[in-house]
């Protein structure tokens, strides 16, 4: 009987049963207006999605439509600004930090986020990452970090953990050759331009509701200008680490999370 | 009543950039043109609430500047040639986001790290794209202290009515001699917000984007026609030049920024000598005053070019002239300046048919 | 006592069969279709009644295609039994 009512004709679940509660009235939840109805190009089981959405709800709930600027990387989310419904700039390679920072200081009051990926703010964009933390500009970063490039196909990121196969590293990361994962998070949480500083995962219901909590977090320190928060959000690579959606998810949990532990880096008040 | 004063030409930069109503700085320092970050350090924040900051790289502050202008402020940069050389990638971003913003090379010699002295070596970087892919920055080539004053103003001028970068194209020299300049009175800093500025969205209107990529070939080919579109409009409304002497001249110097004085003073002692020579100063080097170029080879007998450089505008006065006349170069590199006696000297040995 | 009933509205053209959703979903009521969409991907379907409008399924749901809808139900529990009742008798009930 389900089945036949995920096949309306257009697509799009109409035939509801006389017992529906599918009423605006009992709608609990729903993707929020700040993000647009684009289909997004990300691969199935991305967590990009869920990171792009937890961005769009928290500027919703906040209100702060009119008073947010995006600033996209290059990567695979060099197309943000075709999915958040607000005013995007789309930068240069690891450069986005750099460019937030010259639109919040030309718009102290307005909101200012960067969207990178780990190759964006940690390889070609680790000079900008550092001065802008450092500087305390008063932006939110968010920094997706799932060890691989995706967008050119699967190469070495800075954060690619040891003997982690990429199509780069194609025997498995070598220390002698390539260098340790850069735990850049922890790096940056170090400077007293730092906020707030977090690490999370979008990968459970559980996580995703602290991911959340970041974000708005994040956005809301703006207001005290008080220093930059950073939220890394330890992701995964279904295409590029050649995994179903929940292989990945798994081998994040068990290959992923022991490198870069979830929780606050840096919380406003207690320092650690 | 005029406020005359003496100042080094960086100095006179900054000073202009402040009363222009710039609303932000982003720079980095490089010899020859550090001064430019250090005097608006000390005056604009308290004079006008504008915006200075010390980036920590060339390429970080032209991604300031590329963030700043999306917001639809007036903001600019200076740097000296391998600071612009690394400002390119973003350069062509602002250019083809179709950002208005003033950039500044204080040219120094090259290539490589090369000299601190005055050199017109980037004049082919400035003027015919320099970074990726087709794109022209209207590019103002000052010869004096005041021009560096003026070209401030004129510079955000274009650059906001063409949505397009300008840079200013000056040289070791111009940043740091001093000269007396006419300053002009301080203008507002500009309140009203283009529409198309990434400022917040609000209800009432569609999301702007700001962004160089189009993932369709006929989507990026159109956004080059309209670039190219631009350009020739540019090059229709917003030529500058200057003739010196020309009227009479059986010889003409043609020469930018500060070797075009020097040129003068040639016509000077020329003149002293009994021989007719005129100096073309391209005032904006891009776009290019091809046809007065090519309207002035008509009335006369040989043009000698002279640069700072192995040789780079006298490519385009050679398109310019089609080859009614000989054009024949003199150029020193490296940091030399050039004497007006050895370009009397040059004129001499190349024109001696001519000038009998 | 409440009762909680939930349902879905999957977009299913715009689901991309990443099973997500199933794996966070309690009560273990989302499956893939054998169907492909016009994408090409098995989307996902509600195979069980007994969605309790959780959200977790939306939460984790990359593509954000998820609506949930949640009723809670109020069951009347009886207040007073009256037996043999004669004449006018008036009851009323605090909500």
């Amino acid at each position: 009987m389900n089945e036949k009512r995920m096949l309306g004709e257009d697509h799009y679940e109409q035939v509801i049963a006389e017992e529906s509660i599918c009423t605006n009235e009992n709608l609990v939840y729903e993707k929020p207006e700040t993000l647009t109805d684009t289909p997004m190009h990300y691969c199935p089981g991305c967590g990009h999605g869920v990171a792009h959405r937890l961005i769009a709800e928290a500027i919703a709930e906040l209100d702060i439509q009119d008073k947010t600027v995006g600033v996209a990387p290059v990567g695979c989310s060099v197309f943000a600004y075709n999915y958040f419904n607000i005013d995007m700039t789309e930068a240069a390679h690891g450069r986005a930090s750099a460019v937030a920072t010259g639109i919040k200081r030309v718009l102290p009051d307005k909101y200012v986020f960067s969207y990178q990926g780990d190759g964006d703010l940690a390889a070609i964009g680790t000079g900008e990452t550092i001065h802008t933390c450092n500087r305390g500009e008063n932006i939110l970063i968010v920094f997706i970090n799932n060890g691989i490039y995706g967008m050119t196909g699967g190469q070495m990121a800075p954060t690619t953990l040891v003997g982690m196969k990429s199509t780069t590293t194609p025997f498995g990361r070598e220390v002698a050759v390539m260098g340790n994962p850069l735990r850049i998070t922890e790096l940056i949480a170090q400077l007293p331009g730092v906020y707030y500083c977090t690490r999370v995962a979008v990968n459970t219901p559980a996580n995703v509701r602290r991911a959340k909590k970041a974000i708005v977090n994040g956005f809301k320190y703006q207001e005290l200008k008080k220093g930059l928060s950073f939220v890394e959000v330890v992701s995964n690579c279904p295409s590029n680490w050649k995994m179903t959606p929940l292989e990945s998810n798994k081998w994040m949990e068990e290959n992923m999370f022991p490198f870069y532990p979830l929780g606050d880096l840096k919380v406003p008040g207690k320092e650690k | 009543m005029k406020e005359l004063k003496l100042m080094k030409g960086n100095e006179a930069l900054a000073e202009a950039a402040i009363r222009a109503g710039c609303d932000g700085y982003f720079g980095y320092p490089i010899t020859p043109q550090s001064e430019v970050l250090e005097y608006l350090a000390e005056h604009a924040a308290k004079r006008t609430g504008m915006v200075v900051l010390q980036a920590e790289s060339e390429v970080a502050a032209i991604n300031m500047i590329y963030g700043a202008s999306g917001a639809g402020k007036r903001v600019m940069t200076s740097s000296s040639s391998p600071g612009i050389s690394l400002m390119q990638e973003g350069i062509s971003y602002i250019a083809c986001a179709e950002l208005p913003c003033l950039l500044v090379n204080v040219v120094r010699g090259g290539p490589g790290l090369g000299t601190i002295q005055p050199s017109q070596g980037d004049y082919f970087q400035a003027v015919k794209g320099g970074g990726h892919g087709d794109y022209k920055l209207i590019v103002l080539a000052p010869s004096t202290v005041q021009e560096m004053v003026d070209h401030v103003k004129l510079g955000f001028e274009l650059a906001f009515k063409w949505r397009n970068p300008t840079m200013i194209l000056a040289d070791g020299a111009l940043g740091q001699m001093m000269e007396k300049v006419e300053l002009f009175p301080q203008q507002p800093r500009i309140t009203d917000v283009p529409e198309w500025a990434t400022v917040g969205k609000p209800k009432n209107r569609e999301r702007n984007i700001i962004t160089s990529l189009h993932m369709q070939a006929e989507a990026m080919e159109e956004i080059n026609n309209n670039l190219q579109k631009k350009y020739k409009a540019i090059a229709e409304e917003e030529i500058r030049f200057e003739m010196i002497g020309c009227d009479d001249a059986d010889v003409v110097l043609v020469a930018f920024g500060l070797v075009a004085r020097i040129c003068t003073k040639v016509v000077d002692l020329a003149r002293e000598k009994g021989i007719k020579v005129g100096v073309f100063r391209p005032i904006t080097v891009s776009p290019y005053p091809y046809e007065a170029l090519n309207t002035l080879a008509n009335n006369v007998k040989g043009i000698l070019t002279v640069e700072m450089n192995a040789g780079q505008m006298v490519e385009d006065v050679r398109l310019a002239v089609e080859g009614k006349v000989p054009v024949e170069f003199l150029g020193r590199m490296g940091g030399v300046i050039p004497s007006p006696e050895e370009i009397l000297h040059k004129l001499e040995e190349k024109f001696v048919g001519v000038l009998a | 006592m409440a009762k909680v009933k939930g349902d879905i509205i999957i977009d299913i053209e715009k689901c991309k069969g990443c099973e997500l959703c199933a794996a966070a979903c309690p009560q273990e009521s989302l499956e893939l279709s054998r169907k492909l969409n016009s994408k090409g991907y098995h989307y996902i379907v509600k195979i069980e009644d007994n969605c309790t409008g959780c959200i977790n399924c939306a939460l984790v749901c990359p593509e954000g295609i998820i609506k949930v809808y949640r009723k809670t139900e109020k069951r009347m529990d009886p207040v007073a039994t009256l037996t043999n009742v004669t004449g006018d008798l008036t009851v009323t009930v605090n909500s």
